[in-house]
C-alpha cells in the first residue's frame, strides 16, 4: 500500500497530460460552438484553421529565432501568437466575404453550408502542406521543464516523479486567461450580448437593431483566435502536423456535442470529458494498481482498457453514447 | 441531350490524349480507377442526391470492402485458424451479444436506477467476458509465424464473391450507424459517419490478427477472368499473337490486363447505374425525392422518414462498398495506411457535386472527369511546375514548390469545389 505514489503516478500520466489535452480541446471546441451558435452550421474547416493559425505562428516564431528574439523561459511562440491571430482572423474574415456570405444571405440549408466548408477545408489544408509541408515541425523551446521528474523525487524523496512540462503548464494558463476573456466578453460587453441575443433567437436580435454583419464579423474573428490558440498549445505541447490537425475534428466535434452545440459551457465542459476520457481509457493501469494493492494480489496484464491507437474510438464512443440518450448534450445545447 | 453526350466524349478525349501523349498503359490505369470512383460517386449520390443524407465517412465503407476481399479470398491460414479462431470468433460473439443484452435490458425495464444499473452491470461484465476470451485467442493468432501470416486468413474463395461480401459488410456498418445518428441533424450525420471512418482504419491498422494490419496483405487472388501478365507472356501463342499485330509482347500483357479490369468495372458500373435509375424513376424515388424536398410534408402522407432514410443510407454505403471491395482486387494487396479520408471521401464528394448531384450520368461523369484530373496531376504536376520555376536560380525554394506541386491538388479540387457550388450548384449535369 502505498497511496502516494499511486497518485503521483497517476497525476503524472493522467491528470496533468489529461489537462492539457483537454484545455486544448477546450479551446478548439468553443470555436466550432461560437460558429454553430452565429452561423449555424457545423464548420469542418476548423481543424485545418487550426493548422493554418499555427502554421502563421512557427513562420513568426523562426522569423524571431533567426533574429535573436526570445521569451526566456518560455516558447518564442507565444509572441509570435499575436501574428498568428491576426493573419489568421484575417484570412477568416476573407473566407466569409468572398465564400460564406453568399449563402447566408441565400439562407441555405445548413449542410449546403457544411460543404461548403468542406471546400474551404481543402483550399486550407493545401495552402498549409504548400508553404510548410507535411512534415512533423517542433518549434518549441525555453525551458523543458516547470518540474522534471528527477529534481521532484531529489525533493520529495518520493519513488516515482512528476513531471510537468512547461507547454503543459503554459496550456493551462493560457487557456485559463482565454476562457476568462471570453466569457468576460460574452457576458458584459454590449458586442458579447449581441452575439447571445443573435444565438438566441436572430429574428428577435435583428429587430432589436443589432448588426448581423458586425456580430459575424466578431465571431470569425473570436473562433479564429480561438483556432489559432488551441492549435499552437497544442502544437507546442506535441508537434504539428497538418494531418493531425485535421484528425483532431473528431474529438473537437465530439466535445462541442457532449457538452451541447452553441453552449460555451458546454464546450470546455465537453473538452475536458473527451480528454479525460481518451486518457484514462488508453492509459496502462498497472503501475498505479501496483502500488495501491498489496503485493500478493499485484497485476500480471497491463490494465489497459483500449490501446493508445483507438483513442478516436473513445470521443466517438462518448458522442455516440451523448447522441442516443441526450442529443442536445449535457448542457442543454440547441440542436436537433 | 447533346450537351450532355458532348460532356462524356469531352472526357473520353481526355483519355485518349493521355494515351497518345503519355503512355496508353497510364490512361487505362487512370481509366480502371475513375471507373471505381464512378461506382462509389454513385453510391454517394444515392445518400446524398436522392435522400440528402450527408455521409463523410466514405473512406470507411471502402476500406471495409477491401476487408471482405482479403476475409474471403485471401489463402487460408490453417494453422492460425486453429490457435485462435474460434476464440476469436466466440469472443466477439460474446461482445455482440452483451451490447445486445444491454439493449434488450435498457428496452424492457422500467425507466429508474435500477434500469440503469443493470445495463451498466451487463456492459462491463461483458466487457471483462469478452476480453478474457478474446485476448489468449489473438495472441496464440499472433504469435503463428508472424512474419508471413500472423492472421487468421481468408478462405480462399474467388475474388468476385468477395465483391458483394464487401456491399454486405458496409451495409452492416451503415445500419448501425444509421440506426444512432438518423433522424437527428444533418450535421450528426456527418460527424459520426467521419468518426465511423476512423475508427474502420484504425481497426485495420491495429488488429493484425484480422488481416496483418501494417504489415499488410499481399498477393491477393485476380478476379476470374482476368490473367496474370507473366502468364501472358509466357504463352507461346499470346507472344505470337502480339508480335504478329506489332505490339511489344511486355506493353500488350499489361495492357490487356488493364482491359479486362476495365471491362469489368464497366459491367459492374452499367449494372448499378441501371438499378439506380430504375430506382430513381419508381414511386420509391419518387418518394425519395419528396422526402428530401420536404420532410414534413411527406411525413404528413404517412411516408416512414426514418425508415427511408436508413434504407437508402444503408444501399449507397453497400454500393460503396462493393468498390472498394473491386479496389483491393485490382490492387492485389491491403494496404491500410493508404487510406486517406481526402482521397477515399472529400474526393468522391467532389466528383458527385462537380458531376451534378442527384443524378445518376453526372455522377458517373464527374467521377471519370475528375478521378483523370486527380491522377493526371500525380504525373503532369511536377512537370508543370519544373517548367514555371525553369528560370528559377537553384535554390532551396526551388526544390520545395516543386516537391509541393503535389499538393497543388487539394488547392486546385477545393477551388472547384468552391466554384462549382457558387456558380453552379446543379452541377455539369443537373437533376432533370
Amino acid at each position: 500500500m502505498d497511496i502516494l505514489n499511486a497518485l503521483i503516478v497517476f497525476l503524472n500520466f493522467v491528470f496533468v497530460p489529461g489537462l492539457a489535452y483537454g484545455a486544448q480541446l477546450a479551446l478548439g471546441a468553443l470555436g466550432v460552438t461560437l460558429i454553430y451558435g452565429i452561423l449555424r452550421f457545423s464548420n469542418f474547416a476548423h481543424g485545418d484553421t487550426m493548422a493554418f493559425g499555427t502554421m502563421v505562428t512557427i513562420l513568426v516564431t523562426w522569423w524571431f529565432q533567426s533574429m535573436g528574439i526570445n521569451f526566456g523561459v518560455l516558447p518564442t511562440a507565444l509572441l509570435a501568437l499575436p501574428f498568428g491571430i491576426a493573419v489568421t482572423a484575417l484570412f477568416a474574415l476573407g473566407t466569409d466575404r468572398v465564400i460564406y456570405r453568399f449563402y447566408r444571405k441565400q439562407k441555405a440549408a445548413p449542410v449546403i453550408l457544411v460543404m461548403v466548408s468542406l471546400g474551404v477545408m481543402f483550399v486550407m489544408n493545401g495552402i498549409v502542406r504548400l508553404i510548410i509541408g507535411v512534415d512533423d515541425q517542433n518549434f518549441t523551446d525555453g525551458e523543458r521543464f516547470v518540474i522534471s521528474a528527477g529534481d521532484f523525487k531529489t525533493a520529495t524523496g518520493l519513488a516515482e516523479g512528476l513531471a510537468i512540462k512547461t507547454t503543459q503548464a503554459v496550456t493551462v494558463a493560457t487557456a485559463l486567461i482565454v476562457m476568462a476573456l471570453l466569457f468576460w466578453f460574452l457576458q458584459k460587453t454590449r458586442t458579447g450580448k449581441s452575439m447571445r441575443a443573435f444565438s438566441d433567437n436572430e429574428d428577435l436580435a435583428l429587430l432589436s437593431g443589432i448588426n448581423p454583419d458586425r456580430v459575424v464579423a466578431v465571431t470569425w474573428i473570436i473562433a479564429a483566435g480561438l483556432a489559432t490558440i488551441a492549435g499552437v498549445l497544442y502544437g507546442l505541447d506535441k508537434s504539428f502536423k497538418p494531418f493531425v490537425y485535421f484528425q483532431l475534428l473528431l474529438p473537437i466535434f465530439a466535445a462541442a456535442i457532449v457538452g451541447g452545440l452553441g453552449s460555451p459551457i458546454g464546450a470546455i465542459a465537453g473538452g475536458f470529458l473527451i480528454a479525460f476520457s481518451e486518457v484514462m481509457v488508453t492509459y496502462a493501469w498497472k503501475k498505479v494498481v501496483t502500488y495501491i494493492v498489496p503485493e500478493s494480489m499485484a497485476p500480471d496484464g497491463l490494465l489497459q482498457l483500449m490501446s493508445t491507437d483507438y483513442k478516436f474510438a473513445v470521443s466517438f464512443a462518448i458522442l455516440i453514447i451523448v447522441l442516443i440518450f441526450m442529443p442536445t448534450g449535457l448542457f442543454k445545447g440547441k440542436s436537433v | 441531350m447533346t450537351r450532355n453526350l458532348a460532356l462524356f466524349g469531352t472526357v473520353a478525349v481526355l483519355f485518349i490524349l493521355t494515351g497518345m501523349f503519355q503512355s496508353w498503359n497510364l490512361s487505362l490505369s487512370i481509366l480502371g480507377i475513375s471507373l471505381l470512383s464512378a461506382i462509389m460517386a454513385l453510391g454517394v449520390n444515392i445518400q446524398w442526391g436522392y435522400a440528402g443524407l450527408f455521409n463523410t465517412g466514405i473512406m470507411g465503407f471502402t476500406a471495409l470492402g477491401g476487408l471482405a476481399v482479403v476475409l474471403v479470398s485471401a489463402r487460408p491460414v490453417a494453422e492460425g485458424w486453429a490457435a485462435g479462431g474460434t476464440g476469436i470468433l466466440g469472443g466477439l460473439f460474446l461482445g455482440a451479444a452483451s451490447i445486445a443484452a444491454a439493449v434488450f435490458a435498457w428496452n424492457r425495464m422500467a425507466p429508474g436506477r435500477a434500469r440503469m444499473l443493470v445495463t451498466l452491470v451487463i456492459c462491463i461484465g461483458g466487457f471483462i467476458l469478452f476480453r478474457m476470451v478474446f485476448d489468449p485467442a489473438v495472441s496464440a493468432v499472433e504469435a503463428f509465424n508472424p512474419a508471413t501470416a500472423g492472421n487468421i486468413g481468408g478462405l480462399g474463395l474467388p475474388a468476385l464473391v468477395s465483391w458483394p461480401v464487401g456491399g454486405l459488410l458496409a451495409a452492416a456498418a451503415a445500419w448501425a450507424i444509421g440506426k444512432i445518428s438518423l433522424g437527428l441533424r444533418s450535421d450528426y450525420l456527418a460527424i459520426a459517419t467521419l468518426g465511423i471512418a476512423e475508427i474502420v482504419i484504425a481497426v485495420m491498422k491495429n488488429e493484425d490478427w484480422l488481416a496483418r494490419g501494417v504489415k499488410n496483405i499481399i498477393d491477393l487472388p485476380r478476379p476470374w477472368p482476368v490473367p496474370y501478365e507473366v502468364e501472358l507472356q509466357q504463352s507461346a501463342a499470346f507472344v505470337d499473337w502480339a508480335t504478329r499485330w506489332g505490339f511489344d509482347p511486355m506493353t500488350a500483357s499489361s495492357i490487356i490486363v488493364k482491359l479486362m479490369y476495365i471491362a469489368l468495372f464497366t459491367a459492374v458500373l452499367l449494372a448499378v447505374i441501371w438499378l439506380s435509375e430504375r430506382a430513381l424513376n419508381s414511386p420509391w424515388g419518387r418518394m425519395m425525392r419528396a422526402i428530401r424536398d420536404n420532410e414534413v410534408s411527406s411525413a404528413a402522407m404517412g411516408k416512414d422518414v426514418k425508415r427511408r432514410h436508413l434504407q437508402v443510407f444503408i444501399l449507397g454505403s453497400a454500393v460503396v462498398g462493393i468498390a472498394g471491395a473491386m479496389y483491393t482486387s485490382m490492387a492485389g494487396q491491403l494496404l491500410p495506411g493508404e487510406y486517406n479520408p481526402l482521397r477515399f471521401t472529400f474526393l468522391i464528394w467532389v466528383m458527385v457535386i462537380v458531376g451534378g448531384s442527384g443524378n445518376n450520368w453526372g455522377a458517373v461523369l464527374g467521377g471519370l472527369l475528375i478521378g483523370w484530373l486527380w491522377l493526371i496531376v500525380e504525373s503532369l504536376g511536377p512537370l508543370v511546375m519544373s517548367g514555371i520555376v525553369a528560370g528559377m536560380a537553384d535554390g532551396a525554394l526551388k526544390t520545395h514548390l516543386v516537391d509541393s506541386a503535389q499538393h497543388m491538388r487539394l488547392l486546385t479540387l477545393g477551388v472547384i469545389l468552391l466554384l462549382v457550388l457558387r456558380f453552379s450548384p446543379r452541377g455539369l449535369i443537373p437533376e432533370k
